[in-house]
């Protein structure tokens, strides 16, 4: 084997990507005046230098088998790099709303992505807790960054405990899972994995561990319990970023380990995978019913969203891996306009966040108000929004794959979820107006447009997104 | 696990079983402690350290140094996640008065 290897330049996008992020912290602090719009535009720059890096990054095995580069980690690290930098966009204005335009933003969240691209390439054990911390670390300092408010530091509280204790468990499942299987490298963990008679129950309970604390970082049942808190607590473009590019990192991470190194024990894990997005998606239809925050609305609709992700994992099938690429990159899209529609909603200079403020916004914000339907249309999976294409991705793939109960229960809970996005719509376009908002700054009508455009003209052109999500998910059924 | 009789006289065994104590220890004491956040903190670091204690101990039943090395990484991310953590519970401090358990309870849930 070519372990011994180095080529260090398959991680040439995040080495990159870290050093641009320490430039950027060196110009921060040795500038006078205020730098953040300046940071800001300079981490955008390098999010873009590392896309194209990424496009053009060989596929291999580097550092003595730990890092790996396919056509997999490269469309996760395209829809991450995406996510981060529509999330970052949304930041400008409302920062310096909220007080909280420090240069350091742009930069902790410059090297929370560089840790998500590092989890997707992982190909050990070791590179997948690494990348993992550093994104973790960084995303409970973006949640508590609005220092001064009470609800922020609550929320980067309990982001952190609960984290904590995720990463925890994560660990002692990896620590169960080397002793037991012998190595760290998913290859090799593949191929001792290999003969049912290798498998003994220690190796389960950490397959079990590793499963419970990724799932804690997609948020779905029965590790969703941060969601909601942390969603309504964090500033508004954090909340935006925390539910978009952490997602796909998690949920590719999640791909990869269960494709790969624990791919010889799909009929242990199915059925938990089965249950987490069965309760998930009903989970978040049910609970978001009742809520009069828009962000905690979103919270309990993200955690919907990655039950129906979660779908084309329990498939197990190249077809069920695309068909969650595909949901991820349809969700990244819609999330992000949404998030740029709740952030504009904006009264004499300070932010609100509930569901009644919206009240008559068709009349006195008609383009907005269009655009916000279009995402909650979207999101409850009405044609021919891209919304709809996700779902129906995975669904084909659930019933392919002969989960019908899935593929039945998931129809069901999207009927159920309507219910709370049409409500949305309702108030906005039938209830009594209420005060204007604040006029809309050209960055957030920006990512609106973006990702109203991208929701709305989807079905023209799914081909591209479609096909590279084939490809991908076929680089990891090698 | 045959060669571990060299690495390890009394076997692997008790290892495991302390590392898991420590692993129940600390998640009790992040969900049964309604006192002070502080305790919160102390429970993350027993179960990172209960972690390295079954890494340590596998490592010399395996022969295998993958797992100190991951010792060592996962005792330099202890220390970050520390700072960190200290670094939140001051700013929370600071805006609320106070770190018991209890009063954290701005939003429901």
């Amino acid at each position: 084997m070519d372990g011994m290897t180095m080529h260090w330049t398959l991680a040439l996008p995040e080495i990159v990507l870290a050093l641009i992020g320490m430039a950027i912290l060196m110009f921060g602090v040795l500038r006078k005046g205020n730098p953040t719009q300046l940071c800001a535009m300079f981490t955008l720059g390098g999010f873009l230098v590392a896309g194209v890096l990424v496009l053009m990054g060989q596929p291999g095995i580097g550092y003595g088998g730990q890092f790996v580069v396919d056509a997999f980690s490269s469309f996760a690290k395209e829809l991450i790099l995406a996510a981060a930098a529509l999330a970052l966009i949304l930041s400008f204005d409302y920062n310096e709303h909220a007080n909280i335009d420090r240069f350091e933003y742009p930069v902790v969240l410059l090297l929370a992505v560089t840790g998500m691209m590092v989890m997707v390439s992982a190909h050990s054990m070791m590179t997948l807790y690494l990348g993992l911390e550093l994104q973790s670390l960084s995303l409970y300092v973006l949640a508590a960054f609005a220092r001064d408010d009470v609800r922020s530091s609550e929320a980067g509280l309990k982001y952190f405990v609960l984290g904590a204790l995720a990463s925890g468990l994560l660990l002692y499942g990896i620590s169960l899972v080397y002793g037991f299987s012998g190595s760290m490298d998913f290859a090799v963990i593949a191929a001792a994995m290999a003969h049912p008679a290798a498998v003994s129950p220690g190796l389960i309970v950490g397959v079990v561990f590793i499963l419970s604390g990724l799932v804690f970082k997609i948020s779905a049942v029965p590790f969703h319990m941060w969601t909601p808190d942390v969603y309504e607590g964090s500033p508004t473009p954090v909340t935006a970023f925390l539910a978009s590019a952490p997602k796909v990192a998690a949920i590719a991470l999640l791909l990869r380990v269960m494709a790969g190194p624990f791919g010889h024990l799909l009929a242990q894990w199915q059925s938990l995978i089965e249950i987490v997005s069965i309760a998930s998606m009903i989970f978040g239809a049910l609970a978001a019913i009742g809520q009069t925050n828009i962000k905690r609305l979103m919270a309990y609709s993200s955690i919907g969203h990655m039950g129906y992700a979660l779908i084309g994992l329990a498939v197990g099938t190249p077809e069920g891996l695309r068909g969650t690429l595909v949901y991820m990159v349809v969700y990244v899209f819609m999330n992000a306009g949404a998030f740029a529609c709740i952030t504009a909603m904006r009264r004499n200079g300070r932010s609100v966040e509930q569901i009644s403020d919206l009240a008559g916004l068709a009349r006195s914000d008609a383009t907005m108000a269009m655009a916000l339907a279009i995402f909650m249309f979207s999101m409850a999976g009405i044609p021919p929004l891209s919304g709809f294409f996700g779902k129906l991705y995975v669904f084909l793939a659930a019933v392919q794959g002969g989960l019908w109960t899935l593929a039945v229960i998931g129809v069901l809970s999207s009927v159920l979820g309507a219910y709370y996005y049409l409500r949305v719509i309702k108030v906005m376009y039938f209830d009594a107006a209420d005060q204007h908002f604040d006029p809309r700054p050209a960055s957030l009508s920006f990512v609106m447009a973006a990702g109203g455009l991208f929701t709305t003209f989807f079905f023209l052109f799914p081909a591209p997104f479609v096909g590279a999500a084939q490809v991908a998910a076929k680089a990891l059924f090698g | 696990m045959t060669q571990s009789a060299a690495a390890l006289p009394m076997g692997l065994t008790p290892y495991l079983t302390v590392s898991a104590i420590l692993l129940v220890l600390g998640v009790f004491g992040i969900f049964l402690n309604r006192k002070n956040i502080i305790v919160i903190l102390m429970s993350v670091e027993l179960i990172l350290l209960a972690v390295n204690l079954n890494f340590v101990a596998f490592s010399a039943a395996l022969h295998d140094l993958a797992g100190q090395v991951f010792a060592m990484f996962v005792l330099t991310v202890a220390a970050a996640e520390a700072a960190i953590g200290l670094a939140i519970v001051v700013v929370y401090f600071r805006n609320r008065g106070s770190i018991q358990v209890e009063d954290v309870n701005l939003m429901k849930g």
